[in-house]
Order: structure tokens, then C-alpha cells, then sequence
């Protein structure tokens, strides 16, 4: 087992090494140094600028250096726990991060907290019994929510309780200071897409283990319905979903830029989209890194868990 | 199948039409007259035959429509997505023959819906710039089409290519093909999006390049894993003995047998891919105006966050769904008659 993690984590390490070098090639294009230099002077000041002061302006910003000698600073400063400097807000990556990490790890709290209940008791309700009424309206729901893209959730959430029914404001960006009232449209937003799949996962495995033998003998042996639900295919029932939940925690580092660009929330997913525009290659560099850590540690913790939950499970 | 030794059975023209090669062909007399309009407009337009390329994908469209309704009766699910999704596509290929107002041209901005100026009704309203809600829903219909579809055809065809190569011939190509897939399906899907898209600049083209980067990983792993249990089949053997080509085996033995997974992922991805390109020109980074589309028909009114003119947000909004929601019950459906077989 720990040497499957060892392996696990040095791929990861290996990943983000070949990412990051990418990244930074890219974005030593002579078109990416432009895109900055507009984007902080003005489309006018560099089309005036001439050869020689733009080369001084390079110089001030560090990126008249080749491209492999900066890349190994940026290696050598990340060991040292430092990720560079933001061009955009002119402050360290780590304290511009710091802040969007926590307002979207708030959101993702409260997505998590309110979609494992909901998305678990509706897959097991609709697993009991297959093929019933119960199963086939909650599969109809799951398709109908995850067929309807979060883009349009968000608005069609904003026009009906925001902008019709004016209970909670349209839009979140936290102008006054934090404002709980503005994370509930962000978060019924991505509960409402996120919670179907889920639920069809759960409502898969539930069936599953309602058809196998243990069960049937539970029945026959006139234990209490409640009670072979309960006891014995619960246990079996939520592995499954448990890794689902946590390969979740990837989905939404991503799947949170539409909704926290819609409503202006500022968070892990607008500060990616602004640095990209911008050319932020620091910010973008650590925010990528982020990201793929993310992702591999949540396959580290489902794939762990898994073993952990099942031990009929092995990996060679 | 046993056709060499029995006399031919005469069939009836619906039955020629379901076999495999006439379906493709009429696919493909659908989508490409349609790709032609919606990429190859200008030279078309100066040649001066745009809209009479669309004239054959009008009837194919219908017949493939009767087609699918007859050979789906026993899922409702997937007449209730095949029929949404046919619904879309049928108003794509007959949009420019339609009765409708120029999507381009500012009229009066603000009209709500129903709104009837001079001998002119707004049914569905016009935009802040005075253009035609109804038309532009209907026009931005052929832009997400067209470019959803290329997208995703074109991950495809990259996907199943090194598929089938990690899968059949397997050994270092395996190796290396399962190690870039890895690096690229670590990535976040959004942030590859963005970083492509900004490197590249954004535009249609940009897209299907993106979305291929996006999604062939997924589909090689999946094409991976049915080459890998496919071939150490009998009918794989037998073609090696006869001393077919690998590249004839890929082709014509392996990638036929496993279509009917692969084609219910297609159906799901197709979704994926619209919504992605809808979120992207919601983001900037996708297609550009003026044309309709739904995405920049919500980027537009996204800041005009009023009670009275929020049908400007619902509109694309329900349209998008509609067609995503098509897809899904289509694939849905699919899945469960190919469970059933």
C-alpha cells in the first residue's frame, strides 16, 4: 500500500515537473510578453514604446532572462515556499492564492455539505427498488438536473429567486464585506448539477447489492426491512459512492469557473480565468500546480479509501 | 450475415435504409452541407450558392428523423431525446429558408416579448442592441451544432487512433500514448481550455483543437480498454492468420465490433463538448461576435440583471438545455436498449 502511494505521488511530481515546464514555454512566447505589457500600459503606450524601452521593460519584469534559467529560479524560490510574484496585482502568488482558496474552499464546504445527504438518500431510496416508481422519478430527475448546464442553472436561479422573488442577492462578489446571503446562489447552483451524478452512482451500486445473495437471506430470514437496509446493505452499498465524492473535489476546481464568473464571486476559478487573460505565468503556474495536486490526491484518497472500505480489493 | 449462401432476401426500402452504409451516408448528408454553411460561408457566399448548399440536408434530416423514431419506439427516453436533439438540427440546416428577421440588425432595442412594432412582432423580444430574440435563438443554434460536432468527431478520430494503437499493438507505444493521456487528463478540463484557448486565440477552429486536447485522452482510454479485451477474440486471430495488415485489423475488424459503447460516450460528449463551448464564448474565449450564439447571447446580457429583461438570460439559457438535455436522454436511452439486446 505505501509503496502504491510512493509511486502515486512521484508520477504526480513527475506530472507537475513536465506541466509547469510547458506552461512556462509557453508563455515565453514573444505574443504572451506583448499580451502583458498591453494589458498593464495600455495598447497605445506600447505600440509608442520603442525597441529599446521595451527591452528595458522586459528587464524591469524579469522576463528578458531565458526562459530555462527563470524556470529554475521559479523551481528553486517554489522549494523555499515561494511561487513568484503576481504582474497583475503586483503582490506574492501565495497571499493573492492564499485569499481565492479560501473563499472557494468555503463554497466547496457548503456544496459537499449539502450534496452527499441529498444525492445519498436519494440513490439509496431510488436503489431499493429497482424499477419502481421512486427509482425511475429520482433517475429522471438526476438526468433532467445534469442535463441542464450550469451556465444556465445559474440563471435560471438567479431570474427566479434573485430577480423574481428577491430573497437573496444576483450577484456575489462580496463588495460589503462577506455576505453569507450572496453563497447561496453559488452554491445551489453546482449542488443542483453535481448532485444527479451522484446520486445515479449511489442508486447503481445500491441496486447492485439488493440483488446479491447476502441480502435475500437476510429477507428470508425475516430480519426487519428496515433493519437489512440499514445493517447490512448500507455498508456495502456506500463504497461506491465514496469515491465518486471524492473525485467530486477535482470536478469542482474547475467546473467553478463558469458559476464564480457568473456571479462575480472571487474565487480559486476567477483568479485562473483573469491570470490567463492577463498572462499572469506565475499565477497560472501555481494555480495549475494546485490543480493538479488536487486531482491526483483526491485519485490517491479514493483509490486508498477503496482498498480501505473493500478489502477484497488489491492492487497488484 | 449468411447472405453468401442464401439467395438474397428482398428488402424494403426503410430496411435498405437502416443498413449501416446508408445511414452513414445520410449523416453525412446532413452534417456536412451544414459544416460547409456555417465554416466555408464567405467563398460560398461569393460563389453565390450559400443556401442552396443546405437544400439535401433538409430531406436527410427528415429521413434519418422517421428512421430513428422507428427503430427507437421501444425506449420513450431516447424518442424524447432523439426528438429534441433532430428538433435542433432540423432548425439549423432550414434556418436561412425560415421567415425571420436579420439576427444581425438592430431594430428597437428593449421590445419585450410580444411586442408589435408597425407590421413586425417581437415574439420573443429584441436584445439590448434592438436585434430579434427568436431569430438569434434559432440562428445560434448552427454555430454550437456545427462546431460541437466537429469537435467532438475530431477528438474521436485522434482518440481511437492511439486507442487502438495502445490497445492492439500495445508494448512502448502503450507506454508512452498512457503516459501524455495522463499528463493531459490531470489537468482540470476548464484550465486546459483556457490555456489553450489563450494561447491560441480564440476562435471556432481554436476550439476543436482545444476540445480534442481535452477529451481524446478520455476516449483513448476508453477505445484502450475495448482494443485490449477485443483482441484476443477469435475473429482477431482469424484475421491475423489470413495475414491482414494491423492497420486493416484497427480499421476494419477491431474499431466495427466495439462501436456500440463508443457511440452512447459519443452522444454523452457531444453534450459535454456543447456546454463547454457555450461556457467558453460565455468566457470570452470562444466564438466571436456579432453572429448568434447562445453563449455570447448570455455573456451580452449578463450584466443586465433586471426582473422585466431577464428573458434575455432565459432564452439562450432554456435553448442550450433543451438540446444538452436531448443529447443525455438520446445516450440514455441508447444505453438501455444496447443493455437490453
Amino acid at each position: 500500500m505505501l509503496k502504491l502511494i510512493a509511486r502515486r505521488l512521484l508520477q504526480m511530481v513527475l506530472i507537475m515537473a513536465v506541466v509547469s515546464l510547458i506552461l512556462f514555454v509557453v508563455f515565453d512566447s514573444d505574443k504572451f510578453k506583448k499580451q502583458i505589457a498591453v494589458a498593464e500600459l495600455g495598447g497605445f503606450s506600447v505600440a509608442a514604446m520603442t525597441d529599446d524601452d521595451y527591452q528595458k521593460w522586459l528587464k524591469s519584469k524579469g522576463l528578458d532572462v531565458p526562459v530555462y534559467e527563470r524556470y529554475a529560479q521559479w523551481v528553486g524560490g517554489l522549494l523555499q515556499g515561494d511561487f513568484g510574484k503576481s504582474f497583475e496585482k503586483n503582490a506574492p502568488v501565495s497571499k493573492v492564492m492564499g485569499d481565492r482558496l479560501l473563499n472557494t474552499g468555503i463554497l466547496a464546504f457548503w456544496v459537499f455539505f449539502l450534496m452527499i445527504p441529498l444525492s445519498l438518500v436519494f440513490g439509496i431510496v431510488a436503489g431499493m427498488k429497482e424499477g419502481s416508481f421512486q427509482d425511475r422519478s429520482v433517475s429522471f430527475i438526476a438526468v433532467f438536473t445534469t442535463s441542464i448546464p450550469e451556465i444556465a442553472t445559474a440563471i435560471l436561479l438567479t431570474v427566479i429567486v434573485a430577480l423574481g422573488l428577491g430573497w437573496v442577492p444576483a450577484k456575489s462578489a462580496m463588495t460589503g464585506g462577506w455576505n453569507s446571503a450572496e453563497l447561496i446562489l453559488p452554491v445551489l447552483t453546482l449542488v443542483l448539477y453535481d448532485f444527479g451524478y451522484v446520486a445515479r452512482m449511489t442508486r447503481a451500486s445500491m441496486a447492485e447489492v439488493m440483488t446479491s445473495q447476502y441480502i435475500r437471506t437476510a429477507v428470508l430470514k425475516g430480519i426487519p426491512y428496515a433493519r437489512v437496509i440499514m445493517r447490512h446493505a448500507l455498508r456495502n452499498a456506500l463504497i461506491a459512492p465514496f469515491t465518486v465524492i471524492v473525485l467530486q473535489l477535482n470536478w469542482l476546481l474547475s467546473g467553478v469557473v463558469v458559476v464564480e464568473v457568473f456571479f462575480q464571486f472571487n474565487g480559486f476559478g476567477k483568479m485562473l480565468l483573469e491570470a490567463a487573460l492577463f498572462g499572469d505565468v506565475y499565477v497560472i503556474q501555481a494555480a495549475t500546480l494546485v490543480a493538479v495536486f488536487v486531482a491526483v490526491l483526491s485519485q490517491i484518497i479514493s483509490d486508498v479509501g477503496y482498498t480501505f472500505l473493500n478489502p477484497r480489493i488489491r492492487f497488484s | 450475415m449468411t447472405d453468401s449462401t442464401m439467395p438474397a432476401p428482398r428488402l424494403t426500402l426503410v430496411q435498405r435504409l437502416k443498413r449501416p452504409k446508408a445511414l452513414i451516408v445520410l449523416s453525412l448528408l446532413m452534417v456536412i452541407p451544414l459544416i460547409a454553411y456555417v465554416m466555408f460561408g464567405e467563398p460560398l457566399a461569393r460563389a453565390g450558392i450559400r443556401e442552396i448548399v443546405l437544400i439535401p440536408a433538409i430531406p436527410a434530416t427528415l429521413i434519418l428523423y422517421a428512421l430513428a423514431m422507428s427503430s427507437w419506439r421501444e425506449s420513450w427516453v431516447a424518442i424524447l431525446g432523439g426528438t429534441l436533439v433532430f428538433f435542433w438540427v432540423f432548425v439549423a440546416v432550414s434556418v436561412p429558408f425560415l421567415p425571420l428577421l436579420d439576427p444581425n440588425k438592430p431594430i428597437r432595442p428593449f421590445a419585450q416579448p410580444g411586442t408589435e412594432v408597425g407590421d413586425i412582432t417581437f415574439w420573443l423580444g429584441t436584445d439590448l442592441k434592438g436585434r430579434d430574440m427568436l431569430s438569434r435563438m434559432l440562428w445560434g443554434c448552427q454555430r454550437v451544432l456545427v462546431w460541437g460536432v466537429t469537435a467532438t468527431a475530431v477528438a474521436y478520430v485522434v482518440g481511437c487512433i492511439f486507442g487502438l494503437v495502445a490497445g492492439y499493438i500495445s508494448g512502448i507505444w502503450d507506454e508512452i500514448i498512457s503516459f501524455v493521456s495522463n499528463v493531459l487528463l490531470s489537468f482540470p478540463v476548464m484550465v486546459l481550455f483556457i490555456l489553450i484557448l489563450n494561447y491560441l486565440g480564440p476562435s471556432g477552429f481554436n476550439i476543436v483543437i482545444a476540445v480534442t486536447f481535452a477529451s481524446a485522452p478520455a476516449i483513448m482510454r476508453i477505445v484502450r480498454g475495448l482494443a485490449l479485451d477485443n483482441k484476443t477474440r477469435d475473429y482477431v486471430f482469424a484475421a491475423q492468420t489470413r495475414g491482414e495488415h494491423p492497420f486493416r485489423i484497427m480499421v476494419v475488424e477491431l474499431l466495427p465490433n466495439v462501436r456500440g459503447p463508443i457511440i452512447v460516450d459519443a452522444c454523452l460528449r457531444l453534450g459535454y463538448t456543447t456546454v463547454a463551448i457555450t461556457t467558453l464564448t460565455f468566457l470570452g474565449l470562444g466564438l466571436q461576435p456579432p453572429d448568434p450564439d447562445w453563449g455570447l447571447m448570455i455573456k451580452e446580457a449578463s450584466n443586465l440583471m433586471v426582473w422585466q429583461f431577464s428573458y434575455m438570460l432565459l432564452i439562450p439559457a432554456l435553448a442550450v438545455s433543451s438540446l444538452i438535455l436531448g443529447f443525455n436522454l438520446m445516450a440514455d436511452g441508447l444505453r438501455e436498449m444496447s443493455l437490453r439486446d
